[in-house]
């Protein structure tokens, strides 16, 4: 009865806050994508920076991620429309990967920083084609104002990070819990693998577009095995955020996540 | 036993990836990896990386935009958390007490 009246008390005011803040929705979340990065103090991350890919190469790039910046378009007008609630949760998980990708943690086996990258999360929470438009915003801004990453290299970046990063925690998130796995287990895996995936890929690109004369097979060894002090104590960490925040949402809002999966809850 | 073997090879495997990438890491003192690796192997390419077209890394213009992201980005993300996670289960459990008390 107590909440009730609270709540009738409160409707005048801030129900004029919320309309406003409803037609707002995105503006506000194009905000949060900018702002929330400041949570960070630099980046430091696999992002690969201004001007470091040959323009052809970056034109390439930006070619192989538009059709999944489309679909997760397409993507995000049918489920929003289905959903009331699928609004928040992608400006929330945006919010999450905006932070996160540009949050250096440092590692002591290194002794240097970097950041997890939070797609693995993403993918699992509001879907692979989601997550890409989610990084493609997030990487944007950075590379505006944060001096982080770059115009040249967004497409780059959007494909090891929101395309590969985002598809291999979604897929591994699928086939651990169709072999049996827990949800934490498999929420560990997903964030875990998308990390070394986003790597990986990153690794993949810079060797295959400055091997030069050289061989491909041995700058792309070099990068990859230069990530692996860092990444692989990183890719743990963002293997337990990422379940962490999975077995927060299933524990309280278990519905959210069958509507982001697109799967019965038994399945899922 | 046979896990015991495969424990131990990809323990072992996994320190001898982190003590070679620890050789391959010149830099160090806390820098990103992105100077330690992606920059550095670009270098070595002849790519050296550009300035940023909105060069924000200016005396504390960077920390200034920092902070306005961290406050309103906490807003945003608070906002939509509360609407997740806190209005629907007070929605609910009014709903609730209201079906009660009808």
């Amino acid at each position: 009865m107590k909440t009730t009246t609270s709540n009738t008390q409160s409707t005048p005011e801030s129900g004029l806050l919320s309309g406003w803040l409803q037609h707002k929705k995105w503006v506000i979340g194009l905000m949060g994508f900018l702002f929330l990065s400041g949570m960070a103090s630099s980046g430091n991350a696999m992002h690969i920076t201004e001007g470091i890919l040959p323009l052809p190469w970056a034109g390439f790039w930006f070619l192989a991620v538009l059709p999944f910046v489309l679909w997760g378009l397409r993507d995000l007008k049918t489920r929003s429309s289905e959903n009331a609630c699928f609004k928040p949760m992608v400006g929330l998980v945006g919010a999450a990967v905006f932070v996160i990708s540009c949050m250096p943690i440092p590692v002591p086996t290194a002794g240097t920083c970097s950041h997890p990258c939070g797609t693995g999360m993403a993918a699992i929470l509001i879907g692979a084609p989601l997550t890409v438009v989610v990084t493609s915003i997030a990487l944007l801004l950075q590379a505006l104002f944060l001096a982080h990453g770059g115009l040249t290299t967004w497409g780059g970046n959007i494909m090891s990070m929101g395309v590969v990063g985002g598809f291999t925690g979604w897929g591994v998130f699928w086939l651990s819990r169709r072999l049996g796995a827990s949800f934490f287990v498999a929420a560990f895996l997903a964030g875990l693998f998308s990390d070394w995936a986003t790597y990986a890929t990153t690794s993949f690109e810079l060797a295959s577009a400055l091997h030069g004369d050289g061989s491909f097979w041995v700058m792309f060894s070099s990068i990859i095995l230069s990530f692996c002090p860092t990444q692989i104590p990183l890719g743990i960490i963002e293997g337990l955020m990422t379940a962490g925040a999975f077995s927060f949402i299933h524990s309280r809002r278990p519905e959210l996540l069958k509507r982001s999966f697109g799967l019965q809850e038994s399945r899922l | 036993m046979k896990k015991v073997i495969l424990l131990s090879v990809s323990i072992l495997l996994a320190a001898a990836l982190l003590v070679y990438g620890l050789t391959l890491l010149k830099k160090g003192e806390w820098s990103g990896v992105d100077e330690t690796v992606v920059e550095k192997y670009a270098e070595a390419a002849g790519r050296p990386a550009w300035k940023p077209f909105i060069n924000t890394e200016q005396g504390d213009m960077l920390l200034f935009f920092f902070l306005i992201a961290g406050t309103c980005g906490g807003f945003v993300a608070g906002y939509c958390f509360r609407e997740l996670f806190v209005d629907a289960k007070e929605g609910a459990g009014a709903q609730k007490l209201r079906l009660q008390h009808d």
